[in-house]
């Protein structure tokens, strides 16, 4: 008796050849709507690009999750980054005042804001959670401008795929998709729990990214530069971070 | 097929949740938790991380990076497998025949019997040799529609762009960090059913048991276990 038939080996080799061309077509519908990550290649591009497309067809849009306020975290855990350098000190010794925004790229109108143009525009707040890659999370009331009012106002040109967005530290740099930079929820966030934004909490002006996890939400932002071609940047991963093993899109 | 890829995958699974862990060795109950917060038990290890106070005057290696990287895809690989195994399953009929105990063993009698032949180490009945006895099929259903469903569940409850979509998978589970705790308990479980399904496995010997699975076919001279 041989285990193995003949059908069975036909059968097997009809499902191999139709799961390699089915495999090709996914491979370029999903490049053509976008649901390839950045960091989409490699040892472990199958399975980032299976959760980046999966939550880019199910959540480009949904609303973060919003808390009442009674749960806001009494003590909440700044997770404080390296002390800040010379240049940082003297824009705080300013109290900010000549602290600078400057939105680049592919823009109709490039411009450089001050926190102050920046609270002239419609402030909202969110009561959001932070959660960090590393497990905990706490939960605050974030007060800012959402990042897509700003953008509508830059002009962004229709070719833009990515917001890349860089904080006043070399180096420290991160990137969202257009869904994201374009979400209600995130935020160019001046404020936290009816005060300003400490800086340990990433003041005087932070991303807030609610729905991916905390190390999108980068602190001391100075510089936005949207873009058509995220290749261009660092090593073409679209952040720092899978350089050390993260993955770009954190959304999970 | 499906069953090796979930074994290679859970694996996977187990040594790179063990180092993301690491990062952060407190567990919480309810919304949130962190280190200004009370956790509801702590595991005594070094952290991997100098923010969270271990009491050691140590840091860990981190290897958070390339952990959680294989955390996801070995996730996917044992989501996909599942779904390849289940409608098979459902569709061979081998829930039916193979999982699902016959109705006359829906006693506790049933239940207590063949523990007992197990304690005295009695040779499996003939029956029992091309299926599974009245306690393999409650363990295995429970791994298969308890277990599995709940880890994944708990899993992507602590998604935060999934729970965007739907809070309910975290709220109904007592809030993301009530999420993770179960993630790690259920963790166990399944680690303690892997012990158990081979030490099994390996009374009944080893190779044999191997053969069987590869080929389909019990050899009539094998001595059962």
């Amino acid at each position: 008796m041989n285990p193995i038939s003949r059908r069975k080996l036909i059968y097997g080799s009809v499902a191999a050849a139709a799961s390699i061309g089915g495999l090709a077509a996914a491979d370029r519908l999903a490049t053509r709507y976008g649901l390839i990550p950045p960091d989409g290649g490699g040892l472990y591009g199958p399975g980032e690009t299976l959760t980046y497309a999966c939550q880019r067809l199910m959540t480009a849009r949904t609303p973060a999750r919003e808390f009442p306020r009674s749960m806001i975290s009494k003590n909440p855990f700044a997770n404080e980054v390296a002390p800040p350098k010379e240049e940082f000190k003297r824009l705080q010794a300013g109290e900010f005042r000549d602290w600078r925004l400057v939105v680049d790229g592919t823009v109709a109108r490039p411009m450089s804001l001050s926190l102050a143009d920046l609270k002239s525009m419609p402030i909202q707040s969110q009561v959001t959670e932070v959660a960090c890659e590393e497990g905990w999370s706490y939960i605050a009331e974030w007060i800012g401008t959402p990042l897509s009012g700003v953008l509508r106002e830059a002009g962004v040109l229709p070719q833009s795929r990515y917001v890349v967005y860089y904080a006043i530290e070399k180096g420290l740099w991160e990137s969202i998709d257009m869904a994201d930079a374009m979400h209600p929820h995130t935020f160019l966030t001046m404020g936290m729990n009816d005060g300003d934004l400490p800086v340990p909490f990433g003041g005087p002006l932070r991303l807030r990214v609610p729905r991916q996890l905390g190390y999108k939400s980068l602190k001391y932002l100075t510089h936005i530069t949207v873009t058509d071609d995220i290749k261009k940047f660092g090593s073409g991963k679209g952040s720092a971070d899978p350089d050390y093993g993260y993955s770009w899109y954190a959304g999970i | 097929m499906t069953h090796w890829l979930t074994f290679i995958a859970f694996v996977a699974l187990l040594v790179s949740g063990g180092e993301i862990v690491i990062s952060h060795p407190r567990f919480y109950w309810g919304e949130v938790g962190n280190v200004n917060t009370r956790p509801l038990f702590v595991i005594p290890i070094p952290a991997s991380r100098d923010t969270v106070p271990t009491g050691y005057g140590y840091v860990m290696p981190d290897q958070n990076g390339w952990s959680r990287y294989l955390h996801f895809q070995a996730a996917w690989v044992v989501v996909l497998a599942g779904l390849v195994y289940g409608i098979y399953g459902l569709g061979s009929g081998h829930f039916r025949r193979n999982l699902i105990p016959a109705r006359r063993d829906w006693t506790w009698h049933a239940y207590r019997d063949r523990m007992a032949k197990y304690l005295h180490r009695e040779r499996a009945d003939r029956a029992e040799k091309s299926t599974y006895n009245v306690l393999q099929r409650t363990a295995y259903l429970v791994v298969i529609l308890v277990l599995f469903p709940l880890i994944i569940w708990t899993g992507l409850a602590m998604s935060p762009s999934l729970t965007s979509a739907f809070p309910a998978t975290a709220a109904l589970l007592g809030g993301r960090q009530s999420a993770r705790t179960i993630h790690f308990f259920v963790t166990w479980l399944l680690v303690l059913f892997l012990l158990v399904h081979v030490t099994m496995i390996a009374l009944s010997g080893f190779w044999s048991r191997m053969l069987a699975m590869i080929t389909g076919y019990t050899r009539d001279s094998e001595e059962g276990q």
